[in-house]
């Protein structure tokens, strides 16, 4: 690693100054992925801010139907908050499959979803439960969010600050991690709503998470893992690499997809 | 005998340290003025080098010196070399292409050192090995061995045309040929042997430190033996003559094979502390250690076994390439050979065995001993194919195996081993009763209800260890002899030190060989202490490897207690005033037979260091010392029940059952051994599961660099093991011992793809058998 100077911010602005007072910054919120890349030398950022200590982005708040997740919410206290366990209990199964407990106990949301890895679970959470991204800016939904790979509406100096969605009828995480990485090689988030059921893949997209129409089609008529039977995803626009062929993860979403309603039917 | 002595279940002595952190590891050691080493390395698989500027590097911050091939060369420092000389079929000697520790004209693997830096920061060093600028002409790669051999192939080496290394053969090829011409039934496979990437928890380390004063070098590094290292860098590579070099090898963190040889590292770290002037510390990060570690296996074979009507084996035919990688690395030649094909008759009577082999370089990182060596390979193909015939021929894989047991011993091979002794049979019906074999259909039915395809293989290992008698070793064309010695000093007051060349990385020889000891004079544990890993200290050694420590390290302590206990009957006999043959030494004092007159062990001790009263002409002192060379390998052999469920919509395996029934002659701890075992079945499961390690065939760029694409086996992907043993004492050494370091990362493999395939219903699936391998073998099916 080159050297870098660490910076811990403790407001939301000051994040910001300090960013902008470097020479060539960049923002850390958990570093599961910056630190190894810059251990490897392919990023070597002058000063790292850290937003993980900001008291403003803490916190997990469910109040009715609406949860509010604080961007620096490491993936283990989603996994173990208990009002989010009892509205979205889906959401906490994700988070407890990510990583191992290193990685979940310094990872957090707003990290990983600024992040955007392909592979990542939580674009496909955030996608399939219609959420919104809160930062210091504005209000950005998940639909216009996630870009491409690595990619997303960010501004350079934007901060996640929350994600908060409306808790589902019904929602549900299938998950076949990457054998060596334990990323998932596909993932489908599904989520029954009052507007319709949505269905969001990760792992398998060439340009990251995407909804599964075909999925949402099959399960808008019956939220039920049957319906899905005989529905087959084409392979085109899927990822192919040593782990997994672009027919092995179409032959995956689907049979993830019902998994996941399988959970969310409990 | 006793609840610390041979046979009893002591944890071992030197968890303590290791578990609370105390171990001292090659990156623990601090010299004064110690500084810090980063290698330059080749990012192509295959390149001509046109220049080395170093001039930018050398004017960075904190930079001592950096360090080139050419200076290494004009230094008079030798080429690395493989030590065991293997004859082509022709009868020319193995094409062994120069290796430099530094290269100077030309890359052949991604990952080899080109150069080293070094400052007083490892970050500094880093900072100018960037610096270091190389002007390379890239070249075409091949990283497939079956491809290096094909016309038209990129050429490594101008010593080995073709990139064949030898073509070398074993038994009687026209024997083979009309026994199988002949034959009711031929099952035919062709099988490839996945590269492994070995995944020692520590990475290799080495710090040199010349001493100027004394015109004497020291070397703490990684490495399972530490002479054989001395002796080689010594003999060969003209770093410092034996008296002048000390080789320390400290807390090791696991080798299984990989921290064998001696690798370019040490010698430059060496090297340049004379250069530089001061100590040089180099430890590699976890990508120089998946690129440059010498990687394990990688064999593609052909094989044919002939049955007549009665479904006795009658011919074995073998044929085999294995990828050497850019360099032969120190051992490299003798892992497809003796240790492979001299394995092929496994646990049967086959009268006919004819086996040939290519060895082959490619682009890729070196190729040497993993964990078995040479004995996985020879395991995987006769217990698919054995499985795979029992299918064809509509017979129980159990039965088809008994019919072939070799049953009388010793018994003579046709490739050149001969087995002292075993029963084959009982290990199986051990396995086969602890599996519950006749209970499986119902088994099967059950997961069926569940969605699940469950499926039983079986396989039934042989292996040859106590590695090995030096003449015949010799006669094969190893550079070394392969004995092992100890010396066993008992102190004026009675504790023991001994003093082994039997190194120990994980392998427990502080516990079991104290046990051995303190068996023989019935004093405690903690009074016997095992001294190792340091040429200083230890007189001479052959380290460990080849599941040898016990039935040759242990085996040369044995002697030397015999030698000990010899001497101190004498002198007890002398102050109890009775006749030698009379004085027993047991529970930790010397008696004489039969009455209760009795000298405590110290006293014993003591009286040979005052010598104040010893018989009449004998020297002072209780300090022995012996050599043991064995008379023939061991053979360690058993049989291991998989139970998988495939999970036929994703193609995920489960291991749900896994029945390890082993024969390792006497145990001297059967905790360690148990422990031996997990461990080498985690290895085993991993190949046949989760392992592979994969070049990029164009580029010969390593794609599974990390843990993000290579897949260690994790706690999770094993079920609770079923082990147990069966005991035929080998006749061959003191202690009735075989060694039982490697037998679980041998005897799996196959047992998980044959229990694989039943579950799918199709042959045709290759390690490691992932979860989209075994998907698309049951698309195949359809």
């Amino acid at each position: 690693m080159h050297q870098t100077t660490y910076h811990r911010a403790s407001s939301v602005s000051e994040a910001v100054k300090l960013l902008n007072d470097a020479d060539d910054g960049k923002y850390v919120a958990g570093g599961q992925t910056l630190i190894p890349t810059m251990k490897q030398r392919l990023a070597a950022p002058s000063d790292l801010v850290d937003l993980r200590h900001i008291a403003d982005l803490k916190g997990i708040e469910v109040s009715g139907d609406k949860v509010k997740i604080g961007a620096a919410a490491t993936h283990a206290e989603v996994a173990e908050n208990a009002a989010l366990a009892k509205a979205c209990p889906a959401l906490c199964h994700l988070a407890t499959h990510i990583g191992d407990p290193h990685v979940r106990h310094m990872g957090t949301i707003g990290g990983s979803i600024a992040n955007n890895d392909p592979a990542a679970d939580y674009p496909a959470a955030l996608l399939a439960l219609a959420a919104t991204v809160h930062t210091n800016k504005r209000e950005i939904s998940a639909d216009d969010f996630f870009v491409d790979l690595f990619e997303t509406a960010l501004e350079d100096d934007e901060i996640i600050t929350a994600v908060s969605f409306t808790v589902p009828e019904k929602a549900g995480y299938g998950k076949f991690p990457n054998p060596a990485s334990r990323y998932a090689l596909t993932g489908v988030f599904v989520a029954r709503r009052a507007d319709g059921v949505r269905a969001a893949v990760t792992g398998a997209g060439e340009n990251g998470v995407f909804r599964a129409e075909a999925i949402e089609k099959a399960l808008s008529s019956s939220f039920d893992a049957s319906a899905l039977d005989g529905v087959t995803i084409p392979a085109d626009g899927l990822m192919t690499d040593i782990h997994a062929s672009a027919e092995y993860r179409a032959n995956l979403i689907a049979v993830m997809a019902k998994r996941a309603v399988q959970a969310a039917n409990g | 005998m006793g609840i610390e002595g041979i046979g009893a279940r002591v944890a071992r002595k030197e968890d303590k340290r290791f578990l609370t952190g105390l171990g001292r590891y090659v990156d623990d050691m601090v010299v004064p003025g110690m500084k810090h080493a980063v290698f330059v390395r080749s990012p192509h698989a295959h390149a001509a080098i046109k220049s080395i500027d170093t001039k930018k590097a050398k004017a960075m911050p904190g930079i001592i010196g950096v360090l080139t091939g050419a200076e290494l060369k004009t230094d008079g420092i030798g080429n690395l070399i493989c030590g065991w000389m293997i004859h082509s079929k022709d009868g020319t000697p193995m094409k062994m292409g120069a290796y430099s520790g530094l290269a100077t004209d030309r890359v052949r693997y991604v990952g080899e050192a080109v150069a080293v830096v070094v400052a007083e920061t490892r970050g500094q060093a880093r900072d100018a090995a960037e610096a270091v600028e190389i002007d390379y002409e890239e070249m075409p790669a091949v990283t497939d061995a079956v491809k290096a051999l094909e016309k038209g192939a990129p050429q490594l080496h101008p010593e080995a045309e073709n990139n064949l290394i030898y073509d070398w053969e074993i038994g009687d090829a026209s024997a083979v040929d009309q026994a199988l011409d002949g034959a009711a039934h031929v099952t035919r496979m062709k099988l490839v042997n996945n590269r492994l990437v070995p995944n020692a928890m520590e990475p290799r380390a080495a710090l040199g430190h010349y001493d100027k004063a004394e015109d004497h070098f020291t070397l703490w590094t990684t490495s399972q033996n530490p002479h054989v290292a001395r002796l080689v860098m010594s003999a060969f590579y003209n770093v410092a003559p034996e008296n002048k070099l000390r080789v320390i090898a400290p807390d090791v963190g696991g080798g299984f094979g990989s921290k064998i040889y001696v690798y370019p590292e040490e010698i430059v770290c060496l090297w340049a502390s004379k250069k530089t002037g001061v100590p040089v510390k180099w430890v590699a990060d976890r990508t120089e250690s998946f690129l440059t570690d010498a990687h394990g296996r990688d064999h593609h074979t052909e094989v044919s076994l002939g049955f007549d009507a009665d479904n006795r084996m009658v011919a074995l035919k073998v044929d085999t390439i294995a990828n050497f990688g850019g360099y032969m690395s120190l051992f490299s030649s003798c892992v497809p050979t003796y240790l492979y094909a001299t394995l092929l008759s496994g646990q049967y009577a086959i009268p006919a065995i004819h086996c040939n082999v290519r060895a082959v370089y490619t682009n890729t990182a070196p190729v040497d001993a993993y964990r078995g060596a040479g004995r996985p390979e020879a395991t995987y193909l006769l217990e698919r194919t054995v499985e795979t015939a029992a299918r064809e021929l509509g017979v129980s894989p159990a039965d088809l195996r008994r019919k072939n047991f070799i049953r009388e011993f010793p018994y003579q091979t046709p490739v050149i081993m001969n087995y002292d002794a075993g029963d084959y049979e009982a290990s199986l019906d051990a396995a086969m009763r602890e599996a519950d074999y006749a209970g499986f259909p119902a088994r099967r039915d059950e997961a069926k209800k569940r969605g699940k395809l469950r499926g039983i293989g079986m396989s039934c290992y042989i292996e040859a260890c106590g590695i090995a008698p030096s003449q015949a070793v010799g006669s094969l064309g190893a550079g070394v002899g392969l004995w092992e010695s100890a010396e066993v000093r008992v102190n004026a007051a009675g504790t023991i030190e001994v003093l082994t060349g039997s190194h120990s990385h994980g392998q427990g020889h502080e516990t079991t060989f104290a046990q051995v000891v303190a068996s023989r004079f019935g004093v405690p544990l903690e009074q016997v202490s095992i001294v190792h890993g340091d040429t200083d200290k230890v007189q001479m050694g052959m380290g460990t490897y080849g599941s040898r420590s016990g039935a040759v390290g242990a085996s040369a302590i044995v002697k030397a207690l015999d030698k000990v206990e010899a001497k101190a009957k004498k002198i007890a006999a002398h102050l109890l005033e009775a006749d030698e043959s009379d004085i027993v030494i047991e529970n930790g004092e010397a008696k004489v037979a039969g009455t209760d007159r009795t000298l405590p062990w110290f006293q014993v001790a003591l009286a040979a260091y005052t010598a104040h009263n010893l018989p009449e002409g004998m020297e002072p002192g209780l300090k022995e010392g012996a050599f043991y060379d064995p008379t023939n390998f061991t053979f360690p052999a058993g049989c291991y029940i998989a139970e998988v469920e495939v999970d036929p919509e994703t193609g995920h395996t489960d291991v749900v059952q896994f029945v390890a029934s082993d024969d390792f002659g006497n145990i001297i701890n059967p905790l360690i051994v148990e422990g031996q075992v997990h461990g080498g079945l985690a290895q085993g499961i991993g190949q046949a599961l989760l392992e592979g390690c994969h070049y990029d065939p164009t580029s010969g760029q390593l794609v599974t660099a990390s843990y993000m694409d290579y897949t260690m086996p994790r706690a999770g992907d094993l079920p609770s093991f079923q082990v147990s043993t069966t005991n035929t004492p080998c006749p061959g050494n003191p202690l009735g011992v075989k060694g039982c370091g490697e037998a679980g990362a041998i005897g799996s493999p196959p047992a998980i793809i044959n229990a694989i395939t039943d579950a799918i219903g199709n042959n045709d699936l290759s390690m490691p058998a992932t979860p989209q391998k075994v998907w698309a073998a049951m698309r195949r099916n359809q």
